[in-house]
């Protein structure tokens, strides 16, 4: 089995000066380059980065790199602000809009020596579930151009079919996701309000961490629904996603929803044991919709628990069910108002219209947002309303609190962690994908990730394994609040009896050998 | 302070058509001649009617920072000077709650006699307009940080000052919320300009009860609020400034029958003219439902210069302004001595009790003091009180003379304050300084000059000039004549004199 490429193993190499941060970062960029195919990235900052790697490689000759992080390149999705470099939500609304700050988590991800190379593709202002509606264009899943999928999908007549047949990458972070399966970087930010990190995750066979609600400060982050939505960590294993972590947890003044309570980093420990733990399996993720192929893989992983002296048992959480229209209320009210600033007068797109300032208001805001923006603004702006508000934002209300009720129960039996696929099959190819709305496939997609970001619960995709088709399948751990480190240990536990295969990318190769070969190698220790 | 005629005159109202209203003069004669003139028929001409006036008042608060980030806050600072990137709300920012705003609001709500919510709640209210970036303000539109206060005033009757009365309104609601950005606009070039500088600034917002019936009831507490926002140092509260804005809700309607339909009257920007605009707009009220019209629930707009209330343009569609939770802020948890957690930071929390032990003298209490101690009438304690720094000057002279607090304080507030009044002047741009009328007094009080030379004297102390009194007594020659042997020389002299007219005088 090839070994992945993991940031430690990087940092190492960086330590002992087996590879330097601007070899680095120049094999990255011209990865970049070479995959600029698959849309992952709106912006891709070469100069800064460069500048940024050659002050990382001054402090590594005098012996003192900020950190684990110092000279690594990672990817930031474009919704997150970044001084000096455009941040777009893959909106006409903030086309060519600069931030003159940046948000906590890249200040943090810097001031660690983190070389950021660019802004990730999304849905238009991370509303959607397949990094398909931005007006940056679709991003292509890296597994569409991996032998595994050439290999097993219909071997029909290639050249149309090829065009045909790329598989999307999920979202709304698939921009990320893709970067960081096609090793343009090692980490990569997402955001996840109702699954957006762990669903492009678990298409593109990436670890993807949602943590705790509180644990990472927003600010900086351009809101969806500001009390579900929490910075995502996308990596290719999950001691990466634990390092990561570690540098971005943790109080921030500029957030009073972050908690107070110092964080400390933790290394996470080789798990041998797993017998004193209790798996719960929640009935309800028994979604309708979910493939037979991942219900499978769904028991065999609770089989593997189960094999290795985990108690494995079946919970209930009863009103997952209603997650999904409880959710509509409550995001589409949020987003009705978060977007109310848009009116192009301080910042982003304004319209030429001029006869009034309602006019200009009106024109700015329909040039400015795609349709689904403005469908959620629309039914938001309806259950906001006063004659509404008790029936649907208030009820909505509610019902979250039962959602999060039910988790607390589940854990309060004794349930460690809870095991769920991430989604209900594999990453659908494009031209299947945009059959339908963006409303129908988010309600459908998040049915699974959904009731976590309700709750405020911390949640990872593991990549798993590879579907008949050849592309990857991730299983989803939810633990307790704010109980990160346990988490992650399962979830590193079960990576390592899962040995997901690494990405084969033919194209890539094809396209920039060279450049490929480099990376992988440097990747690996 | 405003005594307009409507105190009197809604008097008359009250008491029914049958008193005797006093000569009615400028707006009130329209209003009387409307009552007794045409009436629809099948409605008493004569019925009464009671006018329901209600406040709502913006008070900037007082502080360093605005309310949710870290700007300066500065009145007349250069335009967009004084923005932070939330104030301008730029994407992805977030708001942090000043600690600075809490104390202020929670120690106004002591003052007012408020139950503090030891968890209150931050909401957004959106609408559309340029000088509020986000598309919402920030408010406590479902639990505010106080409740269920009071609120007592006094004013006097019939224009005397000598029969006062005091009254109490009902304070609904304090709540904590973000200030808006100013428009301003060109006309000529047909384009609007907006300045940050106030957006986000904190604002209290006080809501009082509809328990006055007329402006100078209005007046009254609101200039009572005032002194009180002004000596817990919680607001500036300056009118001219913008940091007291004043919103009146007012409505008329007969005894016995519910409220009338109410306009909000804005654009209120002096005490004075709140009393004019209260009064203007229960008569207009009136008016218009005596020759059979209606009242539009509207926001009318007080036009200072013609005295009158006109219909607002620019909110004419009814708003819904699809109040929600402000979900970036978390409830605001207030403790007390009691419920204070051990080990939490000082830092961190806003302690109720801690607030109220700390508490200066509320102006009634300072009054209750200056009437004890130095035996002065009541409502001399109001004048004292209501001139800002003229309680100091007062003490001030008493310290420094001998005569009697009683006496002196006719001095202040005859002599001194009217003379200021007439020149325009604060108490302590006044060119005659306590030490200089302590002085002064005190010659008067040993009897080395009379109570008409002392006035003379100060005639000639107001010139400031530099002279002391003692000065200008010797100058002048004003000094009484003390020696009976010179008295009975110049009464001599003057009889020797004029002997015709002592003889007739005495025949």
């Amino acid at each position: 089995a090839v070994k992945r490429g993991t940031r430690f193993q990087v940092s190492a190499a960086l330590r002992e000066g087996r590879v330097t941060p601007t070899e680095l970062c120049h094999r990255c960029l011209s990865l970049i380059k070479s995959t600029k195919f698959l849309n992952a990235y709106i912006t891709v900052a070469e100069e800064a980065a460069l500048k940024q790697a050659e002050e990382s490689e001054k402090r590594y000759r005098r012996g003192q790199p900020l950190g684990v992080l110092d000279g690594i390149p990672i990817a930031v999705k474009d919704n997150f602000n970044t001084a000096g470099i455009e941040t777009t939500c893959a909106s006409n609304m903030l086309k060519g809009y600069i931030s003159p700050y940046n948000a906590t988590v890249v200040q943090k991800l810097l001031d660690q020596g983190a070389v950021l190379l660019g802004k990730t593709n999304l849905d238009e202002f991370a509303m959607g579930s397949g990094s398909t509606d931005g007006v940056f264009g679709p991003v292509r899943n890296p597994w569409s151009y991996s032998r595994q999928y050439k290999e097993k999908s219909a071997p029909k007549s290639h050249s149309e079919d090829e065009e045909s047949n790329w598989v999307i990458t999920g979202g709304s972070s698939g921009g990320s996701a893709a970067a960081v399966s096609s090793f343009t970087c090692f980490a990569a930010l997402g955001s996840d309000t109702g699954g957006s990190t762990r669903n492009p995750a678990a298409h593109c066979g990436v670890v993807g961490l949602k943590p705790t609600y509180g644990l990472i400060s927003r600010h900086g982050l351009i809101p969806l629904v500001n009390s579900m939505d929490v910075p995502g960590i996308l990596t290719r294993c999950v001691d990466d996603a634990a390092v990561v972590l570690g540098s971005l947890a943790g109080h921030d003044p500029k957030d009073s929803t972050t908690i107070q309570d110092n964080f400390k980093p933790f290394e996470l420990p080789s798990l041998t044991d797993v017998s004193k733990l209790s798996i719960g399996i929640p009935k309800e993720y028994h979604a309708p919709g979910l493939s037979s192929e991942i219900l499978a893989l769904w028991s065999k992983a609770a089989n593997l628990f189960k094999n290795a002296g985990a108690k494995v048992i079946e919970v209930s959480l009863p009103h997952t069910c209603y997650s999904i229209v409880c959710y509509h209320v409550l995001c589409t009210a949020e987003v009705a108002s978060n977007m109310a600033r848009f009116d192009g007068l301080e910042y982003g797109h304004r319209s030429d219209m001029n006869k009034s300032t309602e006019s200009m208001y009106a024109a700015t805001r329909r040039e400015g947002f795609n349709d689904v923006v403005r469908g959620r603004i629309l039914s938001g702006n309806y259950f906001l309303l006063k004659e509404n508000y008790e029936n649907y934002f208030v009820k909505a209300q509610k019902v979250r609190r039962l959602i999060a009720n039910d988790f607390v129960k589940v854990f309060g039996s004794g349930v460690d962690i809870l095991l769920t696929p991430t989604t209900l099959s594999d990453a659908v190819p494009y031209m299947e994908f945009i059959k339908e709305d963006n409303r129908t496939r988010s309600a459908q997609d998040d049915i699974l990730t959904q009731a976590a970001n309700m709750a405020g619960l911390p949640a990872i995709n593991v990549p798993t394994a590879l579907s008949e088709r050849g592309l990857p399948v991730g299983l989803q751990f939810i633990g307790r609040s704010f109980q990160e480190k346990q988490l992650l240990t399962v979830a590193k536990w079960f990576e390592k009896q899962v040995k997901f295969p690494m990405i084969q990318l033919e194209e890539v190769k094809r396209h920039d050998h060279d450049a490929f070969q480099h990376q992988k190698s440097a990747s690996l220790s | 302070a405003a005594k307009g005629c409507g105190g009197v005159w809604c008097r008359a109202w009250q008491r029914g058509a049958g008193g005797p209203s006093p000569a009615p003069r400028g707006q009130r004669a329209v209003a009387c001649n409307a009552r007794g003139g045409a009436v629809p028929a099948g409605k008493s001409g004569l019925a009464p009617w009671v006018p329901v006036v209600g406040l709502e008042i913006h008070a900037q608060i007082s502080s360093n920072s605005k309310l949710f980030s870290g700007s300066q806050v500065q009145f007349a600072a250069p335009p967009n000077s004084l923005v932070s990137f939330f104030d301008a709300s730029l994407p992805g920012t977030l708001p942090v709650l000043n600690r600075r705003c809490v104390e202020a609001a929670v120690m106004t709500g002591l003052a007012l006699n408020c139950s503090i919510n030891k968890k209150s709640l931050f909401d957004r209210k959106h609408y559309f307009y340029a000088d509020l970036p986000a598309g919402y303000q920030i408010t406590q539109q479902r639990v505010p940080i106080a409740v269920n206060g009071s609120l007592s005033y006094s004013l006097c009757i019939d224009n005397k000052m000598s029969q006062m009365v005091t009254k109490t309104v009902r304070i609904k609601q304090i709540q904590l919320e973000q200030d808006s950005g100013k428009s301003l606009h060109d006309d000529t070039r047909s384009q609007t300009l907006i300045d940050l500088n106030r957006a986000g600034v904190g604002l209290m917002e006080v809501v009082m009860e509809p328990d006055m019936c007329c402006g100078e009831e209005a007046a009254a507490a609101v200039r009572e609020l005032q002194l009180i926002l002004q000596t817990l140092g919680s607001s500036q509260a300056v009118m001219a400034e913008g940091q007291l804005r004043v919103d009146a809700n007012v409505s008329v309607h007969h005894p016995g029958e519910p409220y009338g339909v109410r306009t909000e009257v804005k654009n209120i920007n002096s005490i004075r003219f709140l009393a004019k605009a209260v009064d203007y707009e229960i008569q207009r009220q009136i008016e218009e439902l005596e020759g059979g019209g209606t009242i539009l629930n509207e926001t009318r707009a007080f036009d200072s210069k013609l005295g009158c209330t006109v219909p607002m343009r620019d909110k004419e569609g009814k708003q819904d302004y699809r109040f929600m939770p402000e979900p970036n802020l978390p409830p605001l948890i207030l403790y007390d001595a009691k419920s204070l957690p051990a080990n939490m930071n000082h830092q961190q929390v806003v302690n109720i009790d801690w607030i109220h032990e700390r508490l200066p003298d509320l102006p009634s209490v300072r009054r209750e003091k200056l009437v004890e101690r130095y035996g002065i009438l009541p409502e001399h304690s109001f004048t004292l009180l209501n001139e800002d720094g003229l309680t100091e000057f007062f003490e001030n002279v008493v310290k420094q003379t001998q005569m009697k607090p009683r006496k002196v304080i006719g001095w202040i507030l005859n002599d001194l304050l009217s003379y200021l009044k007439q020149h325009s002047l604060a108490v302590k741009e006044s060119p005659v300084s306590s030490f200089l009328l302590a002085d002064l007094l005190n010659l008067l009080e040993k009897k080395e000059i009379s109570s008409t030379a002392a006035k003379q004297v100060l005639a000639e102390l107001w010139k400031g000039e530099g002279k002391t009194p003692l000065e200008i007594v010797k100058e002048k020659k004003l000094e009484l004549i003390q020696d009976q042997k010179e008295l009975e020389q110049i009464c001599q002299a003057v009889i020797d004199g004029q002997e015709n007219e002592v003889i007739t005088m005495v025949l």
